[in-house]
């Protein structure tokens, strides 16, 4: 089966395509990382029909959508995963969400990545590649997060620890989707991992308007 | 032949809107409001619209198409509201588009918000009359534009220089401690009241003052003025004649600007849009000046006024229809499209 992956909780926004076997071996055919910061929603469209071209396939030809639900930046996120629900929803095809953390590097380490206002979204994984904290965000300093680091390279002072630089990838989408892919109508709906509440207080008392 | 039918997404502010449009006919206007999560802040908060919309969107979709009894794969191109409007709220309609376009393989027109408010009209009363003049008016705008060719020429005339008509009636009803958005309760309240009870200033009404542009905020604060001195006064403030003279303020400017346009321009055509076009008193001020200006009045009925998914369909079938060539694949929002930007 074919399976087109999208991720847009990074800057680097990821459209990927890949075959996946009965026995779950991962091909990926085609795969375009775009740095395109807070372009997603230019960018993703014309990064699917890349990656679909160079695979040399349709979407008639896809069996499933994987997408990231992040933790990251809302705006952004919010791209990925209405992109990946309408393309599901158009083609009648399952969809299915993955933490964007899990398909960051491998085996044991902690997962770091930009979650602005001074802070990092984190989580971490033992040496068979399970998470085992998180999602999460904090601030990086006292944090007192368990290494080794891998993520975005920005945040290795701040954490007082190298960290390798790594991003979201097909493969990695993929293997955090593995469960759901074998049995796609058991798939959890897609809820985002905001992680963090809309910016917003009630106004307490309205000011008289002539002050204003 | 049939005409191609036209899906048309809008999420530029708190309410999503799907619609479906085939030619000049309306099939659906599915539609799903963050309202009342915004009400005890007083205002829409981008971020729990822009959630919002995520969550209603493929529902949306698919009430959209139920109503109008079609499937998705009968669609014959997306048309998107690309701007001006809230970027966060505004990227998940674009992207959901962008997405159901992909998926169709059919052709993809962004378009501007506003012009999408003066094409509703054709649903409900045939082809605009070009030029028409337009009088826009709602929470976020208040413009007058000249209209040659809605699917590629609109010239702004004219525009607010401070708030929106939407927002001096959302203000107005704060004072007054009625509730949000406040262009309906004020309706409600002046229905009962007196219009002419206390004169409040029409703003930028002067010789000198430019003809088509529009003050809203001054009236605001000198309503404000006036109930703060009833209270501190210790005297009742008579709500329905405060509401019935800020509406007549707010209608006789914006009827006259309007009807001055249209004279200037030799334009005999004017149509109304935006929510605070579904205003009782701005409708008959307006249909009493027009009549007696030998000028045509159209107005869409309230329901379309106010943001809506059909209008963006009702334009994108406009633009199909006139052969306008779809948007670029890298097509991105514009929170602040200008509105002689028709297709972005
Ligand atoms: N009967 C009415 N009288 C006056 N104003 C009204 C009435 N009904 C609705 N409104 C006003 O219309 C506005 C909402 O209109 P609409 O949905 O077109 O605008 P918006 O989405 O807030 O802004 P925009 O379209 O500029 O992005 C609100 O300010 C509301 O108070
Ligand atoms: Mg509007």
């Amino acid at each position: 089966m074919l399976v087109l992956a999208l991720d847009t909780a990074t800057p680097t926004l990821l459209a990927g395509v890949a075959r996946r076997s009965a026995d779950g071996a991962v091909e990926v055919l085609a795969e375009r990382a775009v740095p395109s910061g807070t372009r997603h929603a230019e960018l993703l469209t014309p990064a699917i029909r890349d990656v679909l071209a160079e695979a040399g396939a349709t979407l008639g030809d896809i069996g499933a959508v994987v997408t990231g639900l992040g933790p990251g930046p809302f705006t952004g996120l919010r791209v990925g995963i209405v992109t990946a629900a309408a393309i599901a929803d158009a083609r009648g095809l399952p969809v299915v969400g993955v933490c964007s953390l899990d398909a960051v590097g491998d085996g044991a380490r902690t997962v770091v990545t930009d979650a602005r206002r001074k802070e990092v979204y984190w989580a971490a994984y033992d040496a068979s590649g399970a998470r085992v904290q998180g999602p999460d965000v904090v601030r990086p300093e006292g944090a007192e997060l368990p290494g080794p680091f891998v993520g975005d390279p920005a945040f290795a002072a701040r954490l007082g620890a190298p960290v390798e630089a790594a991003e979201v990838t097909t493969t990695g989408l993929l293997r955090a989707a593995a469960g759901q892919l074998d049995d796609p109508a058991a798939a959890a709906p897609l809820v985002p991992l905001y992680l963090r509440r809309p910016d917003a207080t009630p106004p307490t008392s309205f000011k008289p308007v002539t002050t204003s | 032949m049939t005409e191609p039918l036209v899906l048309g997404f809008e999420t530029s502010c708190d309410e999503t809107g799907v619609g479906l449009v085939r030619g000049r006919t309306l099939l659906s206007d599915a539609l799903a409001t963050s309202m009342a999560e915004h009400e005890r802040f007083g205002g829409v908060v981008p971020e729990i619209a822009s959630r919002a919309h995520l969550e209603a969107m493929v529902p949306t979709v698919h009430r959209a198409l139920a109503e109008a009894g079609v499937q998705a794969s009968d669609v014959d191109a997306v048309a998107v509201t690309a701007g001006p409007g809230l970027t966060g709220a505004l990227l998940v309609g674009l992207a959901a588009a962008k997405a159901y376009a992909l998926a169709l393989d059919v052709p993809l027109y962004g378009v501007n918000h506003l012009a999408a408010h003066v094409a509703v009209d054709e649903l409900q009363h045939g082809a605009l009359e070009e030029p028409s003049m337009a009088l826009l008016v709602s929470g976020g705008h208040s413009s007058l534009l000249l209209v040659p060719d809605l699917s590629r020429d609109v010239v702004s005339l004219g525009r607010t220089v401070d708030d929106a008509a939407g927002e001096a009636f959302d203000k107005v009803a704060r004072v007054l401690g009625m509730p949000f958005p406040g262009g309906p309760p004020i309706d409600r309240a002046a229905r009962e009241g007196d219009g002419s009870a206390i004169a409040f200033p029409r703003g930028l009404t002067g010789p000198r003052d430019a003809p088509y542009d529009f003050s809203f905020s001054g009236l605001k604060t000198a309503v404000a003025r006036w109930v703060e001195a009833r209270e501190r006064a210790g005297e009742p403030v008579p709500v329905a004649d405060v509401a019935a003279s800020f509406q007549e303020a707010v209608a006789d400017v914006l009827t006259a600007k309007a009807v001055r346009a249209c004279r200037d321009h030799g334009v005999d055509h004017l149509v109304l849009g935006g929510g605070v076009a579904a205003n009782s008193r701005l409708r008959a001020l307006a249909e009493e000046r027009c009549a007696a200006a030998g000028i045509v009045l159209r107005v869409p009925s309230p329901r379309l006024c106010t943001d809506n998914g059909a209008m963006v369909a009702a334009l994108g079938s406009r633009l199909v229809a006139a052969g306008v060539a779809p948007s670029a694949p890298d097509l991105g929002a514009d929170s602040s499209l200008p509105i002689d930007v028709v297709r972005p």
